[in-house]
């Protein structure tokens, strides 16, 4: 096969840790490519650069990835700093002003207490980011891992983690959450306080029930890949197994990983308003994204900017985290050179 | 890698003493999780305790964790898959009932969804970041931000109560007949497949996009293309065939869901579909409804999840199962 | 209110100078139910009211398809098992009481021939006993004719403990025997001045003897009419799935003339109470809608889509708020809140006081619950020539901070009020529930103004109410500091209810938390009054001891009422129905007709 040499080359050229852009044929850009080539080159001659200056470099290029970035930064300063600007209390109950469309007194309007919608963004934003983040992060982690580890084994232990996935899949949720709430909500309490054991239990609860279709899909993918011929060929130079997981591998099977976490930050932002029915989340009078999203439903006919504006933030996080994902998996990956 | 009989079989095997391992641990959660199925009967002050009591020894449930398993273990292997404690019939009759409606409703949504996710995330992938990439990518974005109780109730408010065209309550028995019958069918079922689709689609077409971008930069797609092959046979052939491997994994996943049902859809819609009666056995804790669906759902996640396995290995023969 | 005055107003509901409903609205307010008000009359010798009947339709059927909503679908469709209101609703479909329960508490012959009274030697002298008279020419669904041989055979099922039947506690201290064929007399066990119990609203519904006789006791399960109703109702079974649909076709024998109107009703059940709002009031898609609790701003919105409207229903449901009288911080023998300790904070009756007066009842009432929550629910206020001062609902932030400073609760650096190094913090626990998460909010705020640090939790309903000994959360347990439901009295004898205030009644590990009493406050003399109207023979002097017991709960604050809790119901614009807080929604399901 003609493809095999090309690849060898590749990773002779990788091995090499010049970490060039090897790749052929498709560069959209292939003048700048050449050129940042030879700068490379003689940069890392000059003095050898660390992966993640290099990963950096090559996220710098992706101008999405960038634009991403800067939206979530805005709304992440916005949630950290912003109740400090907006002083306006989340709580106080104006009966005078329920209901009101958005206006300078309440940019993002009120809701049928009268409570100022923006203040109760910013800070239930805090909660939906933090909470989204964290449980994507410990969905994707575990995820990848088991994923990762059983499509590199085989045999038993590939056996043994796809029944643990299986069994995952297969638990009905929510008789589950109520036994977890019940035995493990007041210990955990005790341990770290109310407000970190309540984040803390949301968190794994969100993360831990939807790292499985990540560990089928980075599993699946290893299968295929890791009978590709660039990872035969690394095999062949003797690359070690770690080395071939993570500089060969994974970078290929990063795709529905990047995809999976997108998705879940916004599914864990909604899971997280449907557990404080279950009264295993925050408090019901704390006011956080995917809450408010579902309070709004019913007034959307009456006041649709209630729903207009948490819907909206959701949608930004998960778009920005989406193209910032996408250029990290550009990042780390040596043959990528699409965008 | 052959894909043989022996492989096959002794898979097949490994799922028997899995499904065990698993219905011991469902089992275990649903028996310790908290709630009652006779809390209404208790907290009734119209009621005698001992009605409760009463019943309670009568179903069983005073008998420890493990006596109570094996119990509902061999009469399962007899297949009698015990009756409702809230409805005091059988639970195979309620799941027979409702399986009919949920896999019209769920199964078309997940074909539709299928049919959608595959081209679009296809031909994105071939021209990323091209306007066609750019629109379906705000479209899946806004797909799977918005919750499914949210986009359902704005098809509700628009072509409900807006436009007046679609019904939103949903009837499993349409007492109309001959061409009547299919189209009121039709009409009260756009709504909730529509929602679930698109909420599937959403996310599907984000995999098949980037699977297909993972493949269309492989060298061999280069190669195919360099050697002169006309581009929708370089699609078709390598790019179409090797990003199927995901979306076999995440189809695998979402089949048995088309058992399952779709809770939070099925309520707004008012479908009476298996997701439906899962939740309502949950909230009345009627554990041998609950048992059953989850037995079953995950008969079939595990079956899929195998058959997945196979088709991994006839998708990508290099793939080696062992 | 006491015994003298009861009786001074049932002199005047029979001297004309007062008005049968007003005196019906009264005792209600009192917390008393109306059937029982209703029963003062009656005992009194006072005629029921005969409310003309409004049914137009001059012929059976013909009305077209009758479609509801049930959010919560019918599970069963045998009465004795019904566990919820959806159930019975079900049932009453098909099956018949003896009598029913109208809006005013009076009864309202269905099976029975007559109500008995004293007048027509229904009731003996000595309360000991009742004699039904039934109908004649009334037949089942397949035919065969009712007889007081199934009036009897409903008991002995009922009553039998290996039926296992929910209907136990209306038939069990009692002896049914048949007199002739439609003669039945019910002797009880001992005296009950409240006889219309057995056989009567959505307790009494009867199954036929024929098709039951051999499932009677252990057996009850495998009846396969369990699933097929076969009654005397207006409409016969067609289909059902349990949870969504249930299906009848019209009664064409039903044994009174020219009804039912609709030639088939639909019972759809699933979904939320929103868009069962919607489906009535804004789409016309069905013709009633059950229990609406949904936020009356979005009802009154939806009711502008001009195809149906809210129907809102006197009942004594009350959404109120249980103060913990024990400490649930301290853990005594493998219990919190046990009844060994004493609540730091809410054993002062300074802070209940104070409580009282945060609770904003009018905004409560005007922007949450609108008409489906009356505001000035407090027991004590009606009427108006009985009225206490000291109970007036009153919400006054200045007059709550006045009686905690007057305490010795004073305010610490953070606002937060203490006295003796107790924050003045509590815990605030209700169900997971729209207009109560708003409620909650209203109030913490009003106790942040004044001082008090309230900390709000929401417990899932499915485990909130539920009996399950292992949950720390359920309400009888009251591991928080304060919580609030709607207390139901939809038994017509308001016995039932006072029994949880009873020192006997306290919910405790020892009783797997079953008793009654979640608040555990006691009071000697209330247990006292309770004891007392148990075996109080003279109906009047009950209902007196009742309000004299309602009136000491209420006085101490040991439980805060918030608003009264109407029935809230859709129907369409064209459809007649009558509607009763006291029975099931079906309880005159054969006079519901559409006007053209």
């Amino acid at each position: 096969m003609t493809a095999s040499s090309n690849s060898v080359r590749a990773e002779l050229v990788e091995a090499s840790s010049s970490a060039t852009d090897p790749s052929t044929g498709s560069e959209p850009r292939p003048g700048e490519g050449r050129g940042r080539t030879g700068e490379s080159d003689s940069a890392a001659r000059a003095k050898p650069i660390s992966l993640a200056q290099d990963i950096w470099r090559r996220f710098k290029r992706h101008r999405l990835a960038l634009v991403g970035m800067v939206i979530l930064l805005i709304i992440v300063i916005g949630v950290i700093i912003g109740p400090w600007l907006w002083t306006v209390p989340i709580n106080e109950i104006d009966f005078g002003a329920r209901l009101k469309p958005p206006s300078l007194k309440h940019p993002f309007g009120t809701d049928d207490l009268g409570q100022d919608l923006l203040a109760r963004m910013l800070y239930g934003g805090r909660i939906s980011m933090a909470v989204g983040l964290a449980a994507m992060f410990i969905a994707i982690v575990v995820g990848t891992i088991i994923g990762a580890v059983a499509g590199m084994s085989r045999g038993f232990i590939d056996t043994a983690l796809m029944w643990l996935t299986d069994l995952f899949l297969s638990l009905p949720q929510l008789p589950l959450l109520l036994l977890i709430i019940y035995l493990f909500r007041d210990s955990l309490k005790k341990i770290v306080g109310p407000e970190v054991g309540v984040f803390v239990m949301v968190v794994i609860v969100i993360g831990g029930f939807r790292w499985m279709p990540v560990a089928r899909l980075v599993r699946a993918q290893f299968l295929s890949l890791r009978e590709k011929e660039f990872v035969e060929a690394a095999r062949a130079l003797g690359a070690s197994r770690t080395r071939q997981v993570v500089r060969h591998i994974l970078p290929n099977a990063l795709g529905p990983v990047i995809v999976a976490g997108t998705i879940d930050v916004a599914a864990a932002i909604i899971a997280e308003s449907t557990l404080s029915f279950l009264g295993l989340g925050f408090p019901p009078d704390i006011p956080t994204w995917g809450r408010m999203l579902f309070d709004a439903k019913d007034y959307l006919d009456i006041a649709p900017y209630w729903a207009l504006f948490p819907g909206m933030l959701i949608f930004l996080t998960v778009l920005s985290i989406n193209y910032i994902g996408d250029g990290l998996r550009d990042a780390l990956d040596p043959r990528r050179v699409l965008g | 890698m052959t894909l043989s009989g022996t492989y096959i079989l002794r898979r097949v095997l490994i799922a028997l003493p899995s499904l065990l391992g698993i219905s011991v641990v469902l089992f275990t959660v649903l028996a310790l999780a908290p709630g009652d199925p006779f809390g209404d009967i208790v907290s009734n002050p119209n009621i005698p305790a001992e009605v409760a009591a009463n019943l309670r020894k009568k179903f069983g449930m005073d008998d420890p964790v493990m006596v109570r398993y094996f119990r509902w273990l061999l009469a399962m292997l007899q297949g009698d898959w015990g009756f409702s404690f809230a409805s005091r019939i059988d639970v195979d009759t309620l799941i027979l009932q409702r399986l009919p409606t949920t896999l019209l409703v769920v199964g078309s949504s997940q074909i539709l969804a299928l049919l959608i996710a595959l081209p679009v995330g296809v031909y994105a992938a071939t021209r990323p970041y091209s306007l066609f990439d750019q629109i379906a990518n705000t479209l899946t974005f806004v797909g799977f931000s918005l919750p499914t109780f949210f986009t359902g109730l704005m098809l509700i408010l628009v072509f409900s109560i807006q436009l007046d065209w679609l019904p939103f309550v949903y009837r499993a028995d349409i007492t109309s007949t001959g061409w009547h019958f299919y189209w009121d069918h039709l009409k009260q079922t756009i709504m909730p497949v529509t929602v679930l689709a698109l909420f599937q689609a959403a996310s599907w077409t984000r995999y098949v996009r980037s699977a297909a971008l993972d493949v269309v930069k492989l060298d061999y797609v280069t190669t195919a293309r360099s050697k002169g092959l006309k581009e929708s046979v370089v699609v078709l052939k390598h790019v179409v065939r090797n990003a199927m491997i995901p979306v076999v994994t995440l189809v695998a996943l979402q089949v048995p869901a088309i058992f399952g049902g779709a809770i939070v859809t099925e309520q707004i819609f008012r479908v009476p579909g298996i997701g439906s009666l899962l939740i309502s056995a949950i909230l009345a804790n009627d554990t041998p409804v609950i048992m059953a669906v989850t037995f079953v759902f995950s008969c079939l996640v595990i079956f899929f999840n195998l058959l997945a396995d196979i088709l991994y290995a006839w998708l990508d023969p290099r793939i080696a199962l062992s | 209110m006491n015994e003298k005055q009861i009786r001074g107003l049932i002199e005047d509901v029979r001297g004309g100078k007062l008005a049968r409903r007003d005196f019906m609205v009264k005792l209600v307010s009192l917390g008393v139910t109306a059937p029982m008000a209703g029963h003062l009359l009656l005992n009194a010798g006072i005629a029921q009211a005969q409310t003309p009947s409004t049914y137009k339709p001059t012929k059976r059927g013909g009305g077209g398809a009758l479609k509801v909503l049930w959010w919560q679908g019918a599970t069963l469709l045998n009465p004795h098992f019904a566990t919820g209101t959806k159930d019975q609703d079900g049932s009453r479909i098909f099956y018949e009481p003896l009598a029913s329960w109208d809006k005013d508490g009076n009864l309202v012959a269905n099976l029975a021939a007559e109500i008995p009274s004293a007048t027509n030697g229904g009731l003996s002298k000595d309360g000991k006993s009742v004699i039904w008279k039934l109908k004649r020419g009334v037949t089942w669904h397949d035919g065969k004719p009712f007889t007081s041989a199934d009036v009897v055979f409903n008991w002995e099922y009922a009553s039998d403990p290996a039926t296992s039947a929910v209907t136990i506690g209306s038939y069990k201290e009692m002896k049914v025997e048949a007199i002739d064929s439609h003669t039945v007399k019910i002797t009880f066990n001992k005296v009950t001045p409240f006889w219309a119990t057995p056989f009567v609203g959505v307790q009494g519904m009867l199954i036929p003897k024929h098709l039951f006789e051999a499932y009677k006791g252990a057996k009850s399960r495998e009846a396969p009419n369990n699933l097929k109703p076969v009654g005397t109702g207006p409409y016969k079974f067609t289909d059902f799935t349990p949870g969504d649909m249930v299906r009848g076709a019209i009664n064409t024998t039903y044994h009174q003339a020219n009804k039912p109107f609709f030639d088939s009703i639909e019972m759809k059940g699933g979904g939320d109470a929103v868009s069962a709002a919607r489906a009535v009031l804004q789409t016309g898609e069905y013709d009633f809608a059950w229990n609406l609790q949904v936020e009356d701003e979005i009802l009154v919105k939806l009711e502008a889509g001009g195809k149906g409207k809210v129907v809102i229903i006197p009942s004594g449901d009350i959404e109120f708020i249980q103060c913990n009288f024990t400490d649930p911080a301290v853990e005594v023998d493998g219990e919190r809140s046990s009844i060994k300790t004493k609540h730091p904070i809410l054993t002062d009756p300074a802070v209940r006081q104070a409580l009282s007066l945060l609770v904003d009842r009018a905004s409560i009432q005007q922007f949450i619950y609108g008409r489906a929550g009356v505001g000035t629910a407090d027991f004590i206020n009606n009427p108006p020539r009985y009225r206490s001062t000291a109970n007036k609902p009153e919400f006054n932030i200045d007059k709550a901070m006045g009686i905690l400073e007057a305490a010795g609760w004073k305010k610490g650096g953070d606002g937060v009020r203490e006295k003796g190094g107790k924050k003045l913090k509590l815990l605030y626990q209700t169900s997971v529930n729209q207009p109560r998460q708003k409620t909650q909010a209203i109030v913490k705020q009003a106790c942040q103004k004044a001082g008090i640090d309230i900390e709000l939790k929401a417990v899932t309903g499915a485990v909130f109410f539920s009996s399950d000994v292992a949950n720390p959360d359920t309400y009888t347990k009251l591991y928080s500091d304060l919580q609030m439901f709607t207390t139901t009295m939809n038994a017509p004898d308001p016995e039932i209810f006072m029994n949880q205030y009873c020192s006997w009644e306290f919910a405790t590990k020892a009783n797997k938390w079953q008793g009654r009493n979640a608040t555990r406050w006691s009071n000697p003399e209330y247990d006292k009054a309770f004891r007392a109207a148990e075996g109080e023979l003279d109906p009047v002097k009950r209902a007196a001891l009742f309000i004299k017991m309602n009136d000491m709960v209420v006085q101490d604050h040991a439980v805060i009422p918030v608003v009264s809790r109407p029935r809230a119901r859709g129907a369409n614009l064209k459809l007649r129905y009558s509607e009763s807080g006291w029975d099931s929604d079906f309880w005159a399901l054969q006079d519901w007709y559409r006007e053209a």
